[in-house]
C-alpha cells in the first residue's frame, strides 16, 4: 500500500471516530475508555504479524511474542472488564416496565 | 489480487465496519453490552483475516505457531484473570494497566521491527525505509509514553505513590522539556539510520512519560488516563504503518479520536483545560499558601439517631455520592437505606456530578451494581434546580464537587467549576471519616453553612447504623 493512502486511512479512520462518539452520556464514559482501551490492542496483529516473518531462531520471535501477550493482556482483559461493567446496566428489565 | 488477499481485505472491511458499530453502540445504554461484544468479535475477525492470509501465501512457520501460542495463552489468561478478580471500585486503575500494557506492546513491536527488519518494504530501496523507520521511532515514542505514563497513573490512583512537593518545582518543566529534547534528538538519530540511538529514544520518552504524570494531582488523574487511552490508539496507528496495515491504521485512529473526545468532556466538567491539566501540577500543592485553605470555623456534627428523624420527616431526598462511597463499598448499605424511605413514600433520586468518583461514570457503574434504578440517577444540569425543593440531601465521600467556593470565591481554584448546588437544600448531611480536605486539598465552605450537618464515619459504617435507627422509627415496615 502507497504511504499516501496509508495517511488517506489515518485521517478518515480520525475522522470517523470523531463522529463516532459525538454524544455519550456520562453513565457510559468509564465502559466507552474502557472498551476503547481493549481495541487499541489491536497493536496485536502487528505483533502477529512480526512473529510469522521473523526468521527461524531470530529473537524478534521472542519480542514478537511477549509483545503479543501484552497486547492480549490489554484486548481480553479489556473487553471482560468491560463487559463485567455494562452488565450492571442491563440486569435490571424493570427500565421499561415501570 | 489473489485469493489469500481478497478474502483479508474482505474479512478487514467486515472487521472495520464492526469495530465502528462497536464504538458506536457502545456509546447508548441499550446497546452497550452488544456492542462491546461486536467489538470483540471484530478483533477476533482481524486475527483470523491475518492468519489466513498467511497461510495462504508464505505459510506460517511451525516455530512462529508455537512462539504465537505461547503470547497468546499467557497473556489472555492473565488479562481474563485481572478482568475478573479486581474489584468495581479499581476500574480506573485497572483501565489505567491494561491501557499501559497496550503501550508497552506497541513499544515491543516497534523495537523488534527496528532491530530485526521483517518487511519487504524496510529493506527495498527510496522513499519507504525512511517512512518505515519514522513510524517505527513514532511507534516508540508514542508506546514509552502511554506506557509508563499509565502505570505511573495506576500507581497514584492505586496510593502506592503520592505527589510529593518536589515535582512540583518549576524545574520540573526544565527537566521534561530536556527529556522532550534528547527524545527528538535521539528521533532524528534513529531516522538517519543510527540504529544505537533507539535506546536512548526508548529511555528519554519512558522518562518523560513518568516525569508528565507524576506531578499531576490525583483529581485530575482520569483526564490524564483518557488522554493516555488516546495515546495507546496513537501508538497502535502508528505500528499499522510498520507492518502496512489499514487495519491497524483505522482501529488506532479511531481509538485515539475517541480518547481525545473524551478528554475534553473531562475538562470541560472540571472547568480545567488539558494545557492546565498537563502542565499546572497538582491544585493542593498549588493552593496551600493561597485563600482556598483556611480553618474551619462553624462545624456541626450531629449523630446517626438525629439523620435518621430527618430523612423519616422529609418529602425529598437528594443522595450525592462520591468517591468515599466507592472506596467504602458502601453502594449496596446505601441501596437499602433508600429503599426503606421509597417504601415510607419519600422521593429518592441520585445526583451524579460529571466528575464524581475518579472516572466520569464511576458512580453509575457503582450504583448500577447496587441495582439502583437507572431513572433515578440524575446528572448534574438536571437536577441543580432541584435543590431548592428538596428537604434533606445526604453528602457521601462526595467533598469537591459540592464546595460551593466553585460558585462564591474568585479567588478559590476551584472558582468556576460546575458544581451540585445542594447548600440549596433545606438541611444538608455530609457524611465524611474526618475533617481532611478533598482530593484537590481545597477547604470545603459547606461544611460551615448552618444547614450542613457532619456526619462522621466510614460511609459504610454510619449507613448500616442508619439502617438500623430507621428501623427503629418503623421506616419502611409497612
Amino acid at each position: 500500500m502507497n504511504f499516501d493512502s496509508l495517511l488517506w486511512v489515518l485521517l478518515l479512520g480520525s475522522l470517523l471516530g470523531l463522529e463516532l462518539i459525538g454524544k455519550v452520556p456520562p453513565t457510559l464514559h468509564t465502559p466507552l475508555m474502557s472498551g476503547a482501551n481493549a481495541i487499541s490492542g489491536i497493536t496485536m496483529l502487528a505483533a502477529l504479524t512480526a512473529i510469522i516473518k521473523a526468521e527461524p531462531n531470530s529473537p524478534l520471535l521472542i519480542i514478537g511474542s511477549i509483545s503479543l501477550g501484552f497486547a492480549l493482556f490489554n484486548v481480553v482483559g479489556g473487553f471482560f472488564v468491560t463487559d463485567r461493567m455494562l452488565a450492571m446496566f442491563s440486569r435490571k428489565p424493570t427500565k421499561k416496565n415501570k | 489480487m489473489n485469493l489469500p488477499d481478497i478474502i483479508k481485505f474482505v474479512i478487514d472491511l467486515i472487521a472495520v465496519l464492526l469495530l465502528a458499530l462497536g464504538i458506536k453502540g457502545l456509546s447508548k445504554v441499550r446497546s452497550a453490552r452488544e456492542a462491546n461484544i461486536t467489538a470483540a468479535i471484530a478483533m477476533l475477525l482481524s486475527v483470523v483475516g491475518l492468519l489466513s492470509y498467511y497461510l495462504g501465501t508464505s505459510g506460517i512457520p511451525a516455530q512462529s505457531w508455537a512462539w504465537i501460542l505461547v503470547g497468546s495463552l499467557v497473556g489472555s489468561l492473565l488479562g481474563t484473570l485481572l478482568a475478573k478478580k479486581v474489584p468495581m471500585t479499581s476500574m480506573p486503575e485497572t483501565v489505567a494497566l491494561f491501557n499501559g500494557f497496550g503501550g508497552m506492546s506497541s513499544l515491543l513491536v516497534a523495537i523488534g521491527a527496528f532491530l530485526f527488519p521483517f518487511n519487504e518494504v524496510a529493506k527495498a530501496g527510496a522513499l519507504e525505509p525512511f517512512i518505515n523507520d519514522v513510524s517505527i521511532s513514532v511507534s516508540i515514542f508514542v508506546g514509552a509514553i502511554t506506557f509508563s505514563g499509565s502505570i505511573v497513573a495506576m500507581a497514584k490512583l492505586q496510593g502506592w505513590l503520592s505527589t510529593p512537593g518536589w515535582t512540583q518545582v518549576k524545574a520540573r518543566h526544565f527537566v521534561n522539556i530536556v527529556f522532550g529534547v534528547t527524545s527528538l534528538i535521539a528521533f532524528i538519530y534513529l531516522i538517519s539510520g543510527n540504529i544505537s540511538s533507539i535506546w536512548l529514544l526508548v529511555i528519554a520518552s519512558t522518562l518523560l512519560g513518568i516525569g508528565v504524570t507524576l506531578p499531576i494531582g490525583g483529581a485530575d488523574m482520569p483526564v490524564v488516563i483518557s488522554l493516555l487511552n488516546s495515546y495507546s490508539g496513537i501508538a497502535a496507528a502508528a505500528a499499522g504503518f510498520v507492518v502496512d496495515s489499514q487495519l491497524l491504521i483505522v482501529a488506532g485512529a479511531m481509538v485515539g479520536a475517541a480518547g481525545l473526545i473524551l478528554t475534553q468532556v473531562m475538562c470541560k466538567g472540571m472547568n480545567r483545560s488539558l494545557i492546565s491539566v498537563l502542565f499546572g501540577g497538582s491544585l493542593s500543592a498549588q493552593t496551600t499558601t493561597s485563600s482556598g485553605s483556611g480553618e474551619y470555623t462553624n462545624i456541626t456534627s450531629c449523630s446517626v439517631e438525629e439523620c435518621a428523624l430527618t430523612l423519616e420527616a422529609a418529602n425529598r431526598v437528594i443522595v450525592v455520592p462520591g468517591y468515599g462511597l466507592a472506596v467504602a463499598q458502601a453502594q449496596h448499605t446505601l441501596r437499602e437505606v433508600t429503599k426503606k424511605l421509597e417504601q415510607n413514600g419519600i422521593e429518592v433520586v441520585y445526583a451524579i456530578h460529571p466528575v464524581a468518583g475518579r472516572m466520569p461514570g464511576h458512580m453509575n457503574v457503582l450504583l448500577a451494581e447496587a441495582d439502583v434504578p437507572y431513572e433515578q440517577l440524575k446528572e448534574m444540569d438536571v437536577v441543580n434546580p432541584e435543590f431548592p425543593a428538596t428537604d434533606v440531601v445526604l453528602v457521601l465521600g462526595a467533598n469537591d464537587v459540592v464546595n460551593p467556593q466553585a460558585k462564591n470565591d474568585k479567588s478559590s481554584p476551584l472558582y468556576g467549576m460546575p458544581v451540585l448546588d445542594v447548600q440549596e437544600a433545606r438541611t444538608v448531611f455530609v457524611i465524611k471519616r474526618g475533617m481532611s480536605a478533598g482530593y484537590s486539598g481545597i477547604k470545603n465552605d459547606l461544611f460551615d453553612l448552618p444547614n450542613t450537618s457532619m456526619v462522621f464515619g466510614d460511609a459504610k459504617k454510619v449507613l448500616s447504623e442508619l439502617i438500623g435507627e430507621l428501623k427503629d422509627l418503623g421506616v419502611g415496615d409497612k
